[in-house]
């Protein structure tokens, strides 16, 4: 609690009076002062996407927009503690007037009021908006809750199990290695360990990696186990495919050396699992393409690596055995991405969504993919984009077509913490089955009762 | 013009006038302090959530915050973490060290002593964040400073003791408070009574216990109230562990930071909040009672008015 200062005070009741006076300010047009709000900073996270905001973005918006003038308030925080900041602002009714948020907050903050359909907050002009159409409807539902479109996809992305193929040669293993099995990976991890690794496989885990543990790790393997998290109205309880999951984590983190649990409880884990790759400590490592694009991206990455194009190998996640995944699939993966949302209180609405419509539009898009590579979400931006980068391409024509997403239900971030809470027992020395017993009992409180939970 | 003075309106401002006098600060009280304490206690009763329809339209749902949070073995492993944080790092750590720092030191003059309580000081008066992460940096398992100068690469002091951890940190931070007070503190202390004691042939301790402790108890419980509700409120060692690893450094604040605004409830938040106010307040009631026990007893030895 914080008293306001006085000249603060005197300065609010003197605006409060003038502007009673009703002296017919100019409206639009003059001085109108946008701010956009993303979870990148200069030199930090998501770097590229800062300096483009920041050097791209707002000088040409401002071009064509005279007395506009647009801020950036950037961040350089776990996603967990920017979605915190983020529900403040909104729920005190001020922050930003453009904002990143996460495609799966979507949900939980249009049911808090915190975010409107953006036909609501921009106007007319939001339907007629030449960018829909190069959007593909799977992208799109990234924005989407209860059938109604409340943010612009950035894009999406894909989960592949990346290597370092310096360490597979030095291990004797075969280069591209494509694993049909999750036994291929351990086999692998064994044969690392063998030669010397001092981490052979990194599969995110525990509490403290957030989101990441879930995107990372337990979804796309419940996946490969041939469940989805949430289907036909019920949430996966303790179910055999739920086991096999936290059976697979105990494989790795339960004493055989082939993971490294204590990187999983560590504060600041996942960052430092990042560098660990990037010095070859870290042979296998689980990821969305976010890591071959800005952590180990050898010039602006986080944990860049210079030999990154040969170093670094990619395969697709296999299922348990082959055809075992959903959809009888024998590889699976795991989407999401970040949209843009509008402020509802945003004091110049239309004047926002001109600025978040130009964000998506094809040259603000083009002039981001400039020096990196990533699957925008865009299709005519894509075609042109992507050839130029293997990786990317390699998401976008053999992992898309296999992936999933998570449910775009309110509750799904409470289901996620206590999946995240079960690999932590795993980790700290539990059974698979003990894990799996305590998620089911805090899932049926999440979700209402057991009538919605399967298995 | 002049009021007749009574002995109860010293100041001759009549009735009026008072209220008068006390009414803002009255209004400011009740504004920033009653009013947001009264709706702690009701949040704590409904289940208000950060994000989703609960914040929308939140329920009262009574006291299921404060039946779970009892029934939590999160929150009650928390509470005792705290009185291991609390006993360890302030009534233990600082005021025992303090005190040795200042019974060193009230004899030493010059530039030892400036040295000392410079760096004492130091710790004290640095910015918490810049400390925290400074102390990460000492601690990190791969590349901290601790570990090097150990030797012990790969050495998880975080992981493997994070209570002992925090606990040293926190000593480390605020030793410099209780030195200071006891160092005041033993200046009261009139020199002649320890030489009496000494030449009496009392030893170091005998001195201590018999002729110092009884001087100073007013302000040795002064400082025990202070530090330790300072301690108990702390949310620095988020910055070491962020409660971690599984929440075994995950004392009150810090539980109460991530079930609220990490874990989006705020109801529950709330409730345990209005908690912790509670066992802050038996905190303080303990040693004012300690307090006024002391000076009736004095009191009655030396025949002046009661206190």
């Amino acid at each position: 609690m914080r008293l306001p200062s006085r000249p603060a005070v005197i300065a609010a009741l003197t605006i409060l009076a003038l502007s009673s006076c009703g002296t017919g300010t100019p409206s639009g047009g003059e001085s109108v002062t946008l701010t956009i709000a993303a979870n990148s900073i200069s030199g930090g996270k998501n770097s590229d996407s800062a300096d483009w905001i920041k050097q791209w973005v707002i000088p040409e918006f401002e071009k064509t927009h005279p007395g506009v003038k647009v801020l950036f308030q950037p961040s350089g925080v776990d996603d967990e503690q920017y979605k915190t900041k983020i529900a403040l602002d909104l729920k005190s009714r001020t922050g930003a007037d453009v904002i990143d948020v996460d495609g799966i907050w979507v949900g939980e903050f249009a049911q808090a009021g915190y975010i409107k359909p953006l036909a609501e907050v921009g106007g007319a002009a939001v339907d007629t908006w030449e960018g829909w159409s190069q959007i593909p409807q799977a992208v799109q539902g990234l924005g989407i809750f209860d059938g109604k479109k409340y943010g612009l996809p950035q894009g999406t992305d894909g989960r592949v199990l990346f290597y370092n193929r310096t360490l597979f040669k030095k291990a004797g293993l075969p280069d591209p290695w494509r694993p049909a099995s999750w036994q291929e990976i351990i086999d692998a991890g064994t044969r690392l360990k063998a030669a010397g690794v001092p981490t052979p496989i990194q599969i995110n885990a525990g509490t403290a990696m957030g989101e990441a543990t879930t995107m990372q790790g337990v979804l796309p393997l419940l996946a490969g186990a041939g469940a989805e998290i949430y289907s036909d109205g019920r949430w996966t309880g303790a179910s055999q495919a739920m086991k096999d999951v936290l059976g697979f984590y105990r494989q790795i983190y339960g004493g055989s050396g082939l993971g490294d649990p204590r990187l999983q409880q560590e504060a600041k884990g996942r960052d430092k699992s990042f560098a660990q790759f990037a010095a070859g400590r870290i042979a296998i490592l689980a990821e969305s393409d976010y890591f071959w694009r800005s952590v180990v991206e050898p010039e602006a990455g986080v944990a860049a690596m210079k030999d990154r194009d040969t170093a670094v190998g990619y395969a697709k996640i296999p299922a348990i055995r082959p055809g075992a995944g959903i959809r009888g699939q024998d590889h699976v993966s795991m989407s999401g991405g970040a949209v843009r949302v509008l402020n509802p209180f945003s004091k110049n609405p239309k004047a926002a969504w001109e600025l978040l419509a130009f964000i998506h539009g094809a040259a603000a898009t083009k002039a981001q993919l400039a020096g990196q590579a990533r699957i925008s979400s865009r299709g005519d931006v894509n075609d042109e984009v992507l050839t130029g980068d293997p990786m990317l391409k390699f998401v976008a024509d053999e992992v898309l077509p296999v992936t999933a997403y998570r449910p775009g239900v309110a509750v799904y971030p409470q289901v996620s913490v206590i999946l995240q809470e079960a690999t932590a027992d795993v980790i700290s020395g539990k059974s698979a089955e003990e894990a799996a017993a305590a998620y089911r009992t805090k899932l049926e409180g999440l979700v209402g009762g057991a009538a919605n939970v399967s298995g | 013009m002049a009021r007749p003075m009574s002995a109860v309106d010293a100041a001759g401002l009549g009735r009026g006038r008072a209220v008068g006098f006390v009414l803002p600060a009255l209004v400011l009280i009740g504004v920033f302090l009653v009013f947001p304490a009264l709706w702690t206690i009701y949040l704590g009763l409904t289940d208000y959530r950060l994000t989703g329809l609960a914040a929308a339209n939140p329920q009262v749902v009574g006291l299921d915050n404060y039946t779970d949070a009892l029934r939590d073995p999160r929150f009650l492993g928390s509470l005792w973490l705290t009185v291991g944080y609390v006993g360890g790092s302030a009534v233990l750590g600082q005021a025992v060290l303090g005190f040795a720092l200042a019974w060193v030191l009230r004899t030493r003059t010059g530039r030892l002593r400036r040295l000392v309580e410079g760096v004492v000081l130091l710790s004290w008066i640095l910015p918490s964040t810049v400390v925290g992460f400074l102390w990460f940096a000492l601690l990190d398992r791969d590349d901290g400073t601790l570990n090097a100068l150990l030797n012990t690469p790969g050495f998880a002091w975080l992981l493997d003791h994070p209570l002992l951890s925090i606990i040293v940190f926190n000593v480390w931070r605020g030793t410099a408070f209780s030195m200071m007070l006891y160092s005041a503190a033993l200046e009261n202390v009139p020199p002649s009574h320890l030489e009496t004691a000494r030449l009496a042939g009392a030893s170091v301790f005998q001195q201590l216990r018999d002729v110092v402790l009884p001087l100073i108890r007013r302000h040795v419980l002064t400082n025990l109230l202070l530090i330790s509700l300072w301690t108990f409120n702390d949310f620095t060692p988020f910055v070491l562990t962020g409660g971690g690893p599984e929440g075994r450094s995950e004392i009150l604040p810090i539980y109460v930071y991530n079930v609220a605004l990490r874990g989006g409830e705020l109801g529950a938040g709330a409730a345990v909040s209005f908690l912790i106010l509670l066992i802050n307040l038996a905190f303080a009631l303990v040693y004012l009672r300690l307090l006024r026990d002391r000076r009736r007893r004095e009191a009655a030895l030396t025949g002046g008015p009661p206190a």
